[in-house]
């Protein structure tokens, strides 16, 4: 054995090609941490993993128990527009309704507004694509060619703005909250802007580019649906009209389930709403769109 | 033997090349006037290309191939096209084609169209990539051979001009000079050696590097000029282009229509090189792709791996339950739509305003689904496979315990996709000699008539060898292995042995040294190859006291004073004599000088010789006979100068012969100087002084001291097989040096007769049915023809001249000489030795001249040309005398009873085949621990198929009788040892069958009972048997038991058996590279069998089971989640992640750690798996991917889907989560769950296993963060939604917590399995951890444990073989089954005619030799006692 190694260097010499290297990756003896599944380390992980699940959860399940919620299902209560909705010819007809709930404990701090949608698909995969984004963001284009159709073009020719099936669809009741104190009846003030995500207001949706915002969208006409056009969703505040108004920046943020809610106001926290909703009798004023 | 195969090759090839059958059958079509028409079809005309044959010449040759190779198969313009057509063969790449098209159908699209094309266009990408590349270094390859340049005969110029290879074309003269390459196939005209012979090298070829020699056609070899173009005005005639290597046929036809044939000994291949001959022409009859080179050339070949068959059923499954998920998606979209009565908001109508009715919705979401799902079907794991049996490749080519010092050769890989395979063998076919034995032939003992010698001074020798080191044989190896330090070495040898030689040569010698070194160093290439003859083992034969004084006898002085002496005396030293010119002349030895290699010691004026001096020592021969004939009491020596070969001895002196032409070989010149300079008495001494003189008298006392062998000049023989080359070596032991061979004649240096020449008439080669070679000579003292034969006993014995009635006393003598031969023969197998008989023949001239007819006949055929060669040489050796009979050792190679041992432990059965005898085969059995000296062996020797059939039933009923007695015992020892072998427990026997019973159990009605036999047996020995019987074998059991069978060989003879076998292991041995040619894999030593299979086999399997385990869970969890989501959707098809990351997690994300894994992996180290072959066993029964397993991972794979979805749906469920926000968690946890589920996984983490996991990981957040900034026109959105998300601590919760629970049970079941239930291979890694100390002892331990059991094994089958004793009634049975049955017999097999009453006496004397070798025990398991 000692004289191979004295004569391996000479036989090296000759044939420097076909040896191959004596390297810890080609001899496959890199050191390599072998886990070892033994009682002690396995029940240390799984109490340590246990401990932290249990920290997390429970200080989850304190701050989900400090959340108040209250959930106002007003389908049934204004049965009457529905049915007069169900009725596709009278979609014109304008249609009001009020339900009054009481709250018994203050709200405090910040008060949200959401209205939900039971079997609601949104998640439709054909319903979920028919949009573009490309109008959306201001663009001029032709959306023909987009998966907006059938709800891209009117048959004459005028393209719809905005187009496709999300758009049309859109959520249009307008749900006024009032506190009723000593039977005066004082409005809740309500955030309209602000809760859509930032990117998407300031990003992602734009307004083409004009002079005024209806001049933007000359040229096209609402969706069927709508009662009014896009430029017309916040007449009080052009900043919030046209695609970048945040009810309707929300609305296109489709959401993943059937049953879903959106972030539909938020209470703004002056005079004696400062603390959030204080306890006592509210009604919620419901139009169907107009 | 091999014929069927090869055929069916050549047909095929002839298939597949339509190209090379157009060619070939117009250029017939076009030749109809000049053939007759019964060769039509069959041969071409090759005409030179020049003036007067201006017309004939393009009208045939234009339709032959000109020289330009192009072994590409694409070129620049229809790359793409072929290789996607290519690639689409594969049924994957089709169905994602199919898929892709699916998208585009408005209908059901379910992507957006561009993505789905994204992974088909990834591998299509890779694959192509990759076959482009292999595809120009082939192009850049071809055009450098085409490129290169010959001298070709130009007309114009009327000389030979440079031209590239490509413009080479049938029918051109090519000049070539030594050491070119031969670039087209072509018949030499024209050698510049005097002898008409041209030597070329073969190794390109073939790999073997000996130098082969090839002859000017008959007629032309006169010439002394060269040949001069112009006037060469023949025709040649041969066959059409075919791949046989070994054949070529076909004759030149003068103007004045004279025929000689060719041969292949007369063609020059292309790719071999010219050596040792100055110049050479040739003219071209076969080019380009039609040479025979290129005809061989089939390509790598395709094997596809068990495993991969295996996950071609479980895509088989995966496509089932992707249908059934299909199904599913479909049947609830109808559904969820008929829920409502009128058209829902959300659903789109089409564009022309109507809303297609829920069935048809529901067809088309069928499709649709099968889009969105495609990902099921693992399209990545293909490439994914590919690349990692490329990485195990790799790994295993690099592995530097398979590099062998002394031939400096590593492990080839040449399949590449079949590296898994190793790890599942169950059966092992080997041969024997070359694989199992070193194939170092050495030569052992000797009988000559009827004396046995046994060489006990030369077994010591080799004993000192065996113990010695292998440093000398390495320096010896050195030496020889190239050119420039072997010529320092044999300088210096030549330097000490000449001193005591006069100052003349001395002077001589030391000034050629400079000259010869610088020639050495810009000529030849060195050469590495072919070393292994001149080992000292081999070549320094140490000869026999007793017969060197007997031969001294021969040549001394004293002998011949008392020529009065016995009859017998003079007999026996004509039949040593002979026996050594037979064991000198009977070859196709090729001799060189090693200090200039490739330069051979030639005598090359010798042909020249006058014949004056042949006649005058004729004349003096039988002069002396006459005298000798008158004083010798025994009148019937017929071949009296021969066998009287003391009495001329003292006038031999006068011998002349010229050794060599001052102008050609200094070399032979140097080579025989020293020899002149030994025997300073030389009488004539010519002008040029390069002749010399033997004198016999000073040879004596050299020949007399063994210690001074080294004084004979140094040659080196270069032998096709290396048993001519021991016998060679053993004659020059004895001072009978063959000196030089020409086709036309032989010199042998003979001790006390000085250079005999012997004109050789013809030789006849050894083949495989006539298991002979023969040799045809003019004894240059007797002038008589002599037929000398060697070949194996059992033909040899029958074509010995058998003694007639009323035999007078030389015929008795014979005869005993026959039986006593007879007996050592079979002594000599019983050792192991290899036996060869050697015999002579003495015709008369007439006798010669009326053969010689009828051969020559035989030679100038084209059709029938081996068959009447072959009955050509039968007709020529019968009534042959016995000289003697040698024994040459083959030593096993080192490290082959441990390989064996471990094999076997590791539950590989392993079969020996091999065409030596039986008690040969069974001694290496014994010795290489293939059989145990406990095992029971059971002899199948049988005459017929019904006494064939009869026998393995009774020893079926015998071997099921003792095991169900042991039942109980067996069942214990299965469950201690929990390794169930599908050899009966308790039981361990081998079976040994030869040849032709082989032939009988092949027919298809015993195959089965004989299968049945061999299970039962642990280790089988065929013996003699065929290169046929051997594949044929090969593929029996590799069809009906279904096994996984490796074969391992390493000659010409094996390739028939590698190929078939599932994996074909070659080894680079002494019998050139055809068997490494047909391998799988090509190593250099038996023993390295045992790292393959064990260490490799075991890792590449494990590794790649384990990887694509893990894709198909990696697939399948992944593509369910978006299977879960269906059912919140409506079933409508919608992803919840964005379409990019979804395809790209695949592709991207996830692609790299499984490969890594795969190629990496570890679960045992290679030193315990080494030590315990056990562990191996597992694996045969594809343990580690059993259905159950791929289930298994199935059932996992859907458990995690279903936490990494309703995790984060619990989570988000009712909030205002939108689609992409909630998929983005899942997509995540999902990531983290797959990577991490690969670490639990992975037996050992290395750094690299880390990089990839955080890069993976690191590259999907980089992006999709990057992806969410950039995609604001992306339908659908999923913009900005990675940032939103990375902010928030519920994403980072959601991702813990779901990772965990989806990890939980694979975790806890494999802590559970470490724990409480650890397998074999878990132990096994166990020990890995331990310190070197405590795993020795663990290892002990665990061995002593299997030893344990095998103890219970051995001793129960002790006790039944005291109880089995009824070999003598089985043989009556067999006896009396015997004489009916010879008719069936003689129709299976045909080399048996002579055999048949030689079965009895073989049976005996296998239960009589059962005695003294005390190991083997033939039992015949008796039904009737």
């Amino acid at each position: 054995m000692k004289n191979k190694t004295s004569s391996l260097p000479q036989e090296g010499e000759a044939c420097p090609s076909r040896c191959p290297d004596n390297s810890a990756f080609k001899q496959q003896k890199l050191p390599a941490w072998k886990p070892q599944l033994n009682i002690a380390t396995v029940l240390s992980i799984f109490f340590l993993t246990g401990a932290f699940c249990l920290a997390v959860g429970i200080s989850l399940v304190l701050s989900a128990n400090s959340v108040r919620e209250v959930q106002i299902d007003y389908s049934d209560q204004c049965s009457d527009c529905s049915k007069l909705r169900e009725n596709s010819s009278n979609w014109y007809k304008e249609c009001h309704c009020s339900i009054n709930f009481m709250l018994k404990d203050d709200m405090l701090g910040d008060v949200f507004m959401y209205y939900g949608l039971q079997n609601f698909y949104q998640n439709h995969r054909r319903y979920m694509i028919s949009r573009s984004n490309e109008q959306l963001l201001g663009q001029n284009v032709n959306i023909g060619n987009s998966y907006c159709a059938p709800f891209a073009t009117y048959a004459n020719g005028t393209p719809m703005a905005p187009c496709g099936a999300i758009a049309n669809s859109m959520f249009n009741d307008t749900i006024d909250l009032y506190y009723i104190r000593n039977s005066s009846v004082i409005q809740v003030p309500l955030l309209k802007t602000g809760n859509s995500w930032w990117t998407d207001k300031n990003v992602k949706f734009r307004n083409p580019i004009s002079y005024n915002l209806s001049s933007a969208f000359a040229g096209t006409a609402r969706p069927p649906n709508w009662q009014k056009p896009v430029y017309l969703l916040d007449e009080e505040d052009e900043r919030n009209s046209g695609y970048i108004n945040d009810d309707f920046i929300i609305w296109m943020r489709v959401s993943a389930f059937a049953t879903f809610r959106n972030l539909y106001r938020r209470v703004r926290r002056v005079r004696q709403f400062a603390d959030g909703l204080p306890a006592g009798n509210y009604t919620f004023h419901i139009s169907y769109s107009i | 033997m091999a014929d069927p195969i090869r055929w069916a090759r050549y047909r095929w090839q002839r298939l597949i090349s339509t190209e090379g059958r157009e060619v070939s059958s117009s250029s017939n079509s076009s030749n109809k006037c000049y053939q007759s028409p019964k060769a039509i079809g069959k041969h071409r005309i090759v005409i030179p290309c020049l003036g007067h044959f201006k017309e004939e010449y393009e009208k045939v040759s234009k339709l032959y191939m000109n020289n330009r190779i192009r072994t590409t198969k694409y070129t620049l313009l229809n790359f793409l096209p072929r290789n996607l057509f290519e690639q689409f063969h594969r049924v994957a790449n089709l169905y994602f084609l199919f898929l892709v098209v699916l998208n585009w159908v408005p209908l059901v699209e379910a992507f957006q169209k561009e993505i789905t094309m994204l992974p088909l266009v990834v591998v299509l990408t890779i694959i192509a990539v990759k076959d482009g590349l292999e595809d120009y270094s082939k192009y850049k390859m071809d055009k450098q051979i085409n490129n290169l340049l010959t001298k070709v005969y130009s007309r114009k110029e009327k000389k030979y001009i440079d031209k590239f290879w490509k413009n080479v074309n049938v029918g051109d003269f090519i000049r070539l000079s030594r050491n070119e390459i031969i670039p087209a196939d072509m018949v030499l005209l024209y050698s510049s050696d005097l002898d008409g012979i041209c030597y070329i090298e073969t190794a390109s070829l073939d790999g073997e590097t000996n130098l082969k020699q090839r002859q000017v056609v008959r007629g032309y070899s006169e010439q002394v000029s060269e040949i001069d173009p112009e006037k060469f005005s023949s025709r040649i005639e041969c066959e059409s282009p075919n791949n046989d290597l070994s054949r070529f046929r076909g004759f030149v036809e003068h103007s004045n229509k004279d025929r000689v044939g060719l041969s292949k000994e007369n063609l020059l291949l292309r790719g071999c090189t010219v050596r040792n001959t100055e110049a050479v022409v040739g003219i071209v009859v076969y080019a380009g792709h039609e040479t025979k080179a290129m005809l061989n050339n089939s390509g790598p070949h395709y094997k596809r791996s068990k495993l991969e068959r295996k996950v071609n059923t479980d895509i088989l499954w995966c496509v089932l339950l992707l249908i059934l998920m299909c199904l599913t998606g479909a049947i609830g979209h109808g559904i969820w739509l008929s829920r409502y009565s009128e058209v829902p908001f959300f659903n789109i109508p089409e564009p022309d305003g109507k809303s297609i009715p829920p069935a048809l919705a529901g067809f088309n979401m069928f499709w649709t689904m099968i889009i969105l799902l495609q990902v099921f079907i693992p399209v990545s794991l293909y490439v994914s496979i590919e690349i990692v049996k490329l990485g195990q490749i790799y790994l295993i080519q690099n592995d530097v315990d398979f590099y062998h010092e002394k031939t400096n050769s590593t492990i080839q890989c040449r399949a590449l996709n079949i590296a898994e395979d190793l790890g599942q063998i169950q059966y092992i076919f080997s041969d024997k000699t070359g694989t199992l034995t070193e194939n170092k032939m050495v030569f052992r003992r000797c009988s000559i008539a009827g004396q046995e010698y046994c060489h006990e001074e030369n077994a010591k020798r080799l004993e000192s060898y065996k113990e010695m080191d292998s440093e000398d044989e390495d320096s010896a190896d050195v030496q020889c292995g190239s050119s420039t330090h072997m010529s320092k070495w044999q300088g210096h040898n030549c330097r000490v042995m000449n001193e005591p030689l006069n100052r003349r040569s001395l002077h001589h010698l030391s000034g050629s040294y400079p000259a010869l070194g610088g020639e050495d160093g810009a000529g030849d290439v060195p050469h590495s190859g072919h070393v292994a003859f001149s080992s000292p083992i081999e070549t320094d034969v140490v000869p026999d006291t007793q017969l060197l004084q007997k031969f001294n006898q021969i040549s001394s002085h004293s002998y011949e004073q008392s020529e009065a002496a016995s009859s017998k005396l003079s007999l026996e030293t004509m039949y040593i004599t002979d026996f050594f010119l037979a064991l000198a002349i009977c070859n196709t030895v090729v001799v060189s000088v090693p200090n200039q290699p490739r330069q051979k010691m030639r005598p090359s004026s010798l042909s020249r010789m006058p014949i004056k001096s042949l006649e005058e020592i004729r004349q003096m021969f039988q002069r002396l006979s006459v005298r000798r004939l008158s004083s010798s009491p025994l009148p019937s020596i017929k071949e009296s100068p021969s066998e009287s070969p003391n009495s001329f001895v003292s006038k031999l002196s006068v011998f002349r012969m010229k050794l060599a032409s001052p102008a050609l070989d200094e070399a032979a010149q140097r080579a025989a100087e020293p020899h002149s300079t030994e025997h300073p008495e030389g009488c004539q001494v010519p002008p040029e002084a390069d002749t010399v003189n033997v004198a016999a008298d000073s040879e004596h006392s050299i020949a007399a001291s063994p210690g001074e062998l080294s004084t004979v000049p140094k040659l080196c023989y270069e032998a096709e097989s290396p048993d001519e080359a021991a016998l060679v070596h053993a004659a020059r032991a004895y001072k009978c040096v063959l000196q030089s061979r020409t086709p036309d004649h032989v010199t042998v240096d003979f001790a006390g007769l000085g250079s005999l020449t012997f004109q050789l008439l013809h030789t006849l080669p050894f083949d495989s049915v006539r298991k002979r070679m023969s040799v045809v000579v003019r004894h240059p003292v007797s002038n008589k023809v002599v037929v000398y034969t060697k070949g194996a006993d059992s033909v040899m014995m029958d074509l010995l001249r058998t003694a007639s009635e009323g035999a007078n006393n030389s015929e008795l003598e014979e005869k005993k000489i026959k039986e006593t031969t007879q007996k050592h023969l079979d002594d000599y197998a019983r050792r192991g030795l290899r036996t060869l008989c050697i015999a002579k023949k003495v015709m008369s001239d007439d006798e010669y001249r009326e053969w010689l007819n009828h051969h020559f006949l035989a030679e100038t055929s084209i059709d029938n040309r081996e068959k009447l060669l072959l009955e050509s040489a039968i007709r020529l050796e019968t009534e042959l005398t016995l000289l003697g009979a040698t024994g040459i050792e083959d030593r096993l190679q080192e490290g082959v009873p441990d390989t064996i041992q471990a094999l076997r432990k590791a539950g590989i059965k392993i079969w020996m085949l091999t065409g030596d005898k039986r008690e040969t085969a069974v001694n290496i059995a014994y010795a290489c621990k293939l059989l145990e000296p406990d095992d029971r062996i059971f002899t199948l020797t049988s005459q017929s198929r019904d006494a064939c059939g009869l026998v393995m039933r009774k020893i079926l009923e015998g071997i099921q009788k003792n095991t169900s007695a042991r039942k109980k015992p067996s069942q214990k020892i299965r469950n201690v040892s929990a390794n169930p072998s599908t050899q009966a427990p308790g039981f361990s026997a081998g079976l040994v069958i030869d040849g032709r019973t082989l032939e009988l159990v092949l027919h298809d009605s015993l195959q089965n009972i004989f299968l049945e036999l061999t299970e039962k047996c642990r280790a089988v020995v065929c013996c003699q048997a065929t290169p046929l019987q051997k594949s044929v074998l090969v593929r029996l059991v590799r069809n009906k038991l279904k096994a996984m069978t490796l074969a391992v060989g390493d000659g010409a003879n094996d390739v028939s058996m590698i190929q078939v076998a599932d994996t074909g292991v070659g080894i680079s041995g002494q019998e050139g590279m055809q068997a490494v040619m047909a391998s799988d894999f090509a190593i250099s030593q038996f023993r390295h069998l045992r790292k393959l299979l064990l260490v490799h086999g075991h890792w590449c399997y494990t590794r790649l089971t384990n990887m694509v385990l893990y894709f198909f869970y990696k697939n399948v969890a992944y593509v369910n989640l978006l299977f879960w989501y269906q059912f919140f959707c409506g079933f409508s098809g919608t992803s919840m992640t964005d379409y990019w990351i979804l395809i790209l997690f695949n592709v991207l994300f996830t692609s790299v750690p499984p490969i890594i894994y795969g190629v990496l992996d570890k679960d045992v180290s290679a030193e315990i798996l080494m030590q315990l072959p056990q562990l191996y066993m597992r694996r045969q029964k594809s343990v580690a991917y059993l259905p159950s397993a791929f289930w298994m991972t199935l059932l996992d794979a859907f458990y995690q889907s279903l936490v990494c979805f309703f995790v984060p749906y619990f989570t988000y469920c009712g909030s205002d989560i939108d689609i992409y926000s909630f998929g983005n968690p899942i997509n995540t946890a999902a990531l983290f769950t797959v990577l991490f589920h690969l670490l639990i996984e992975c037996k050992s983490v290395t750094w690299i296993h880390t990089v990839v996991i955080v890069g993976s990981i690191l590259l999907y957040f980089v992006f999709t963060l990057a992806f969410g900034a950039t995609c604001k026109t992306h339908n659908p959105p999923s913009y900005w939604i990675m940032e939103k998300q990375i902010t928030d601590p519920v994403f980072y919760l959601v991702c813990l917590l779901t990772t965990c629970v989806a990890l939980l049970p694979r975790y806890l079941l494999r802590v559970l399995q470490g724990t409480l239930f650890p397998s074999l291979v878990l132990r096994a890694k166990h020990l890995d951890r331990l310190s070197p100390e405590e795993q020795r002892a663990a290892l002990k331990r665990c061995k002593d444990d299997c030893i344990g059991n095998c103890r219970v094994e051995f001793q129960t089958t002790s006790a039944s073989s005291s109880s089995a004793t009824g070999a003598i009634s089985e043989e009556e049975i067999i006896a009396s089954v015997l004489p009916t049955s010879g008719a069936p017999f003689q129709a299976c097999s045909r080399d048996g005619l002579g055999e048949a009453t030689s079965f009895l006496p073989d049976i005996q004397d296998e239960s009589g030799n059962t005695n003294d070798l005390n190991s083997e025990k033939t039992l015949f398991l008796n039904s009737l006692n």
